[in-house]
């Protein structure tokens, strides 16, 4: 019975140290989600016209949108380095200047990247407006005729 | 091997009539009155708008599939030390109770990243890690089902139970360890006081929540293994 209990938690003690290898061994710190305008532009012609994602802040001031042709426009920095980004199609409701941005595509030759999934970071922190602010809805001040 | 009598056939008796319906009813009840006053009483957040709002669900549920699976390992363990079959059925309870909160704040969390993210889902290290569990969760109670000895099905699942376990700081910690898009942690210093309220209300009605379901499908557990002991020892007497 001893020799029995003895086996099984051997045995359990040689699985979860294979798994917890497989899991921690194996992801380590290789796994990078998204790169930084600095790694990417560090990276040179590797990371020209292959898909990747790059994350930063939206450049406060760099955002222009076109009505007409859907087309969005702006600045991804990480306070060193900024890639310009282009884009198409309404962003997400939280899009606006200074906030975290993660975007899908490839790193052109010309030196923008073609983004073909535009996705917004929330920080941790919640917090109702300040007296005399209203939400931060950039979406609907870029989207004439949308709201009203 | 399969056929010997189970050793513990006295021990298990189905659970008689007891206050838990009440808790339950409370736990229930608590969890509307804490919906409703988190909803009301917190302004919409300057980012989100009322989006926010989603936070008093995802965050409780995300809160509960840490604890159930510890809850699994805990009782997986102590079954494999003791060898009580309650354990077994407790462990396997809070299982199915955590595979529910799990699946519940996977859903929840796409709910929430579709507008706020602009995605449904992205592979990052959080988003993955999670589902990793509710997979592993999944194959806890897929283990069950496909194991007909209680005794190997009880290990077996204990086994399960502690991949599962080890998997939980694996998420709590995939925000820190790898860039994801999922936020860090909040804590009440990021998060203004109007929210923080609702919250600490709707974890605690998610914790009854959980307890109540657990204790409930630990007594449906009971009742099937004393069935299952019963018509064993009926069909042992009652052939020779």
């Amino acid at each position: 019975m001893t020799t029995k209990k003895g086996i099984i938690i051997g045995g359990i003690a040689i699985i979860v140290a294979a798994f917890a290898y497989l899991l921690y061994g194996g992801l380590d710190k290789n796994i990078v989600y998204f790169l930084t305008p600095h790694e990417l532009l560090a990276k040179g012609t590797k990371a020209v016209d292959v898909p990747v994602r790059l994350g930063g802040q939206v450049k406060p001031g760099s955002v222009k949108w076109n009505d007409t042709t859907l087309a969005l426009h702006f600045i991804v920095t990480d306070g060193t380095s900024e890639i310009a980004v282009d884009s198409k199609g309404a962003p997400p409701q939280m899009f606006r200047d200074g906030m975290g941005v993660v975007v899908e595509g490839r790193y052109g030759a010309n030196g923008t990247f073609n983004c073909t999934s535009l996705m917004v970071k929330h920080s941790n922190e919640y917090r109702p407006p300040k007296p005399g602010e209203s939400v931060q809805e950039m979406q609907k001040t870029l989207i004439k005729g949308a709201s009203s | 091997m399969t056929t010997s009598a189970p050793p513990l056939a006295g021990t298990i008796v189905a659970p008689r009539a007891s206050r838990w319906p009440i808790f339950g009813w409370f736990a229930f009840l608590f969890l509307i009155a804490s919906q409703i006053t988190a909803i009301v009483i917190s302004p919409p957040d300057r980012d989100m708008g009322d989006l926010q709002k989603i936070m008093y669900v995802h965050v409780p549920a995300a809160w509960m599939t840490m604890l159930a699976p510890l809850t699994v390992l805990v009782f997986g363990l102590r079954y494999l030390w003791k060898r009580r079959e309650q354990d077994d059925l407790l462990a396997a309870a809070a299982a199915e109770v955590a595979t529910t909160f799990a699946g519940l704040t996977l859903a929840l969390g796409m709910i929430w990243a579709r507008p706020t993210w602009g995605v449904w889902w992205t592979w990052d290290a959080r988003l993955t890690s999670m589902l990793v569990l509710f997979l592993i969760l999944a194959g806890y109670l897929a283990v069950r089902a496909l194991i007909d000895d209680p005794e190997r099905r009880a290990q077996w699942s204990a086994v399960v139970g502690i991949l599962g376990a080890i998997n939980v700081p694996i998420v709590y910690m995939s925000v820190r360890w790898w860039r994801t898009i999922h936020q860090i942690q909040s804590s009440p210093s990021t998060v203004d006081p109007a929210y923080v309220i609702g919250l600490r209300l709707n974890a605690f009605a998610f914790l009854f929540v959980m307890i109540y379901f657990i204790r409930r499908r630990y007594e449906a557990a009971l009742m099937e293994r004393a069935a299952e002991h019963a018509s064993r020892a009926a069909a042992l007497g009652g052939g020779r």
